[in-house]
């Protein structure tokens, strides 16, 4: 289907789909067997100005939005869902600071994050704050002219690889989630150190690690907003990232599709290909059609997000909902398509499988997403 | 540091085809590309300027769409693009074209290094680099897998052979022919793509350049091409079993026989 994107987004399209076939196809098996982190891929995307697609000019980006980065996030995720991670979680650390940052933040980090000498990390989830994100134990106390950190976040995407870290922590914990806050994190700070690396179902490529707090004293002027924004923040961020987790839904759904159709084509079984039996037939018009409906909400919401609209919530829980359940529904088919190969890891569905997993639950999961949707249309409803 | 690269557009394809009756490459409806040796020279010329500052000028002889090959030469890091381009130039051979692609050097003038892939994979010749530098009169190195050093005079550079390498150190302006040993061509970059769709190549004829025109296309071509075929491929040798003394004695007859 066209999509109607513009000359330069074709560009920042084909791109990022040239380096994905050339670049981490032949590799991706290799970083989900070994779980090491891929700088040389990191290298390749940085050296192609990828990282700053969705950033201003005026800081070293191409001046796009988030439909650029989904373009970015999905193509990447069609070969890869891990390695495409290290890519899109940069960019959930980074909108904190380009969404609420003063100019003197942005002028400091920006530019190092879109010439992709920095990745970025965002951190919020600790272990007994998940979905009850409000809850969460960090604290940052203020002390002259700095912050003390004391906490450990959980499960943190980038932990340890990045050097830009975005920390949610609590300034008032009388408040509640009003007494959140937001804070830039450099790596190498002192009182900062970075647990084991978590062992993943999927998405192994992507590094998963706790970030540790004791006494880690942050320079005040690092707090983005003011202090009791923590929360509204990480929210915003939400709206504007999950459009880029849905687009790593898509890619993950669609690199599946891509190896069932062709697993099809060339499978003979009763002496005929298997694509020519009307149940895999129909099996692929479901899963063709899905991921093109799952793809037209990603990237209508991120054109909403990018027009400015006031409150994308909504859209934004409904893109992630629906484009991560379509991930897990055509990479379950695809592994079936492949039948008993599809099982074995010798051949590359299974791993699609396991990637299109997470996108059901990170960055709020599926059930949350619900809530979300349905908050907002009682609201919208109501305001009729 | 001035770095002129020259480059050639071939078809996208290992499998060349050949026009039986006139004996020259079929291009009508295959994709065409950067001649994939001429990669490596583009990636040796872009890290050269990152090592020692300069710019680069990427040169083409070829028809107006050779154009693209030079606008994705500017996306993978050259500076400037000139292509050379006239219908006098047609069926040039591979001493014309150097010729041809001497004398825009010329005019583009300042330079202290030119590179070239070691060859073409449509004509597989090897001959317009080393022409080329005959034709301008300076030293050339082939088959060069990597630039120790380079200073203004000289550079010191590794020539591949069968066996290994030699050292061979030349002064400047000189010609290099790349072998893809010698680095890993990087991917283009998105401003490089965006510099690229604005770019303007200078379009030179033969008049520009200053060109003799019997020294240029089929008139100032002296190679004839009479027939291009696949060499049949040889049989192993028979390998003779017994008593030394009896292979001895038939190895003998077998020569006799065969008239050596």
């Amino acid at each position: 289907m066209d999509y109607l994107i513009t000359e330069q987004q074709t560009m920042i399209r084909d791109l990022a789909r040239k380096i994905a076939d050339e670049k981490i196809k032949p590799v991706a098996a290799h970083y989900d067997e070994t779980e090491e982190f891929a700088w040389p891929i990191m290298k390749i995307l940085a050296e192609s100005d990828l990282f700053g697609v969705y950033l201003p000019e005026q800081y070293g980006g191409l001046g796009g939005g988030i439909l650029d980065m989904c373009l970015v996030t999905e193509e990447l995720s069609r070969a890869c869902g891990g390695i495409a991670l290290g890519y899109a979680g940069t960019g959930l650390g980074t909108l904190p600071i380009l969404l609420h940052g003063s100019e003197e933040q942005k002028k400091k980090y920006l530019p190092d994050i879109a010439a992709g000498k920095k990745l970025a990390a965002f951190c919020i989830t600790e272990a007994e704050a998940g979905s009850d994100a409000g809850s969460i134990k960090t604290t940052a106390r203020k002390e002259g002219d700095k912050y003390i950190l004391n906490g450990t976040k959980q499960w943190i995407t980038n932990a340890g690889e990045a050097d830009i870290y975005t920390v949610i922590a609590s300034t008032d914990k009388t408040k509640g989630v009003r007494g959140a806050s937001a804070f830039i994190v450099e790596k190498g700070t002192k009182g900062m150190e970075f647990g084991k690396k978590e062992k993943k179902m999927g998405i192994r490529a992507s590094a998963t690690r706790e970030v540790i707090f004791t006494d880690c004293e942050v320079p005040a002027e690092n707090l983005i907003s003011r202090e009791g924004m923590g929360f509204i923040i990480a929210m915003k961020t939400f709206d504007c990232s999950r459009p880029g987790v849905a687009a790593q839904a898509v890619g993950i759904a669609q690199g599946a599709l891509d190896h069932a159709l062709e697993y099809a084509r060339t499978r003979v079984q009763f002496d005929v290909p298997i694509s020519s039996f009307q149940a895999i037939q129909h099996m692929l018009a479901d899963m063709g059609t899905q991921v093109e409906a799952a793809r037209a909400l990603v990237y209508a919401t991120a054109r909403m997000v990018d027009s400015g609209a006031k409150s994308v919530a909504k859209e934004s829980a409904m893109a992630k909902l629906f484009a991560s359940d379509v991930a897990m529904k055509v990479t379950t088919d695809a592994v079936q398509i492949f039948g008993g190969y599809g099982y074995m890891r010798d051949y590359p569905v299974e791993k699609y499988m396991r990637d299109a997993k997470i996108t059901q639950i990170y960055e709020g999961t599926s059930q949350i997403q619900r809530n979300v949707i349905a908050a907002n249309m009682i609201k919208e409803s109501i305001k009729k | 540091m001035n770095i002129i690269v020259c480059i050639k557009q071939v078809p996208n394809t290992t499998d060349v085809r050949i026009d039986p009756v006139t004996n020259t490459l079929i291009r009508d409806g295959v994709e065409s590309v950067i001649n994939p040796f001429d990669a490596y020279a583009i990636e040796e010329a872009v890290r050269l300027k990152e090592r020692c500052g300069g710019k680069v000028t990427v040169l083409t002889m070829g028809p107006p769409q050779a154009e693209n090959a030079l606008r994705e030469a500017i996306s993978l890091g050259c500076d400037e693009a000139v292509l050379v381009s006239d219908r006098k130039f047609a069926g040039s051979d591979t001493w014309a074209t150097s010729y041809t692609l001497a004398a825009a050097i010329r005019k583009i003038g300042d330079y202290d290094i030119i590179l070239c892939g070691k060859q073409a994979s449509d004509g597989d010749t090897a001959q317009v680099g080393p022409g080329i530098s005959a034709h301008l009169d300076i030293p050339q190195v082939t088959y060069v897998k990597k630039i120790e050093e380079i200073s203004a005079e000289k550079a010191a550079v590794e020539r591949m052979t069968e066996e290994g390498y030699d050292v061979v150190e030349t002064p400047l302006p000189c010609l290099l022919t790349v072998v893809k040993e010698i680095n890993t061509p990087r991917m283009p970059s998105l401003k490089g793509l965006m510099r690229a769709k604005s770019a303007k190549p200078f379009k030179w004829t033969a008049d520009d350049i200053e060109a003799d025109p019997a020294a240029l296309g089929l008139d100032g071509s002296p190679t004839r091409v009479i027939k291009i075929f696949t060499p049949v491929q040889r049989k192993g040798g028979e390998i003779l079993k017994g008593d030394t003394g009896d292979i001895s004695k038939e190895l003998a007859e077998l020569l006799k026989d065969m008239v050596i």
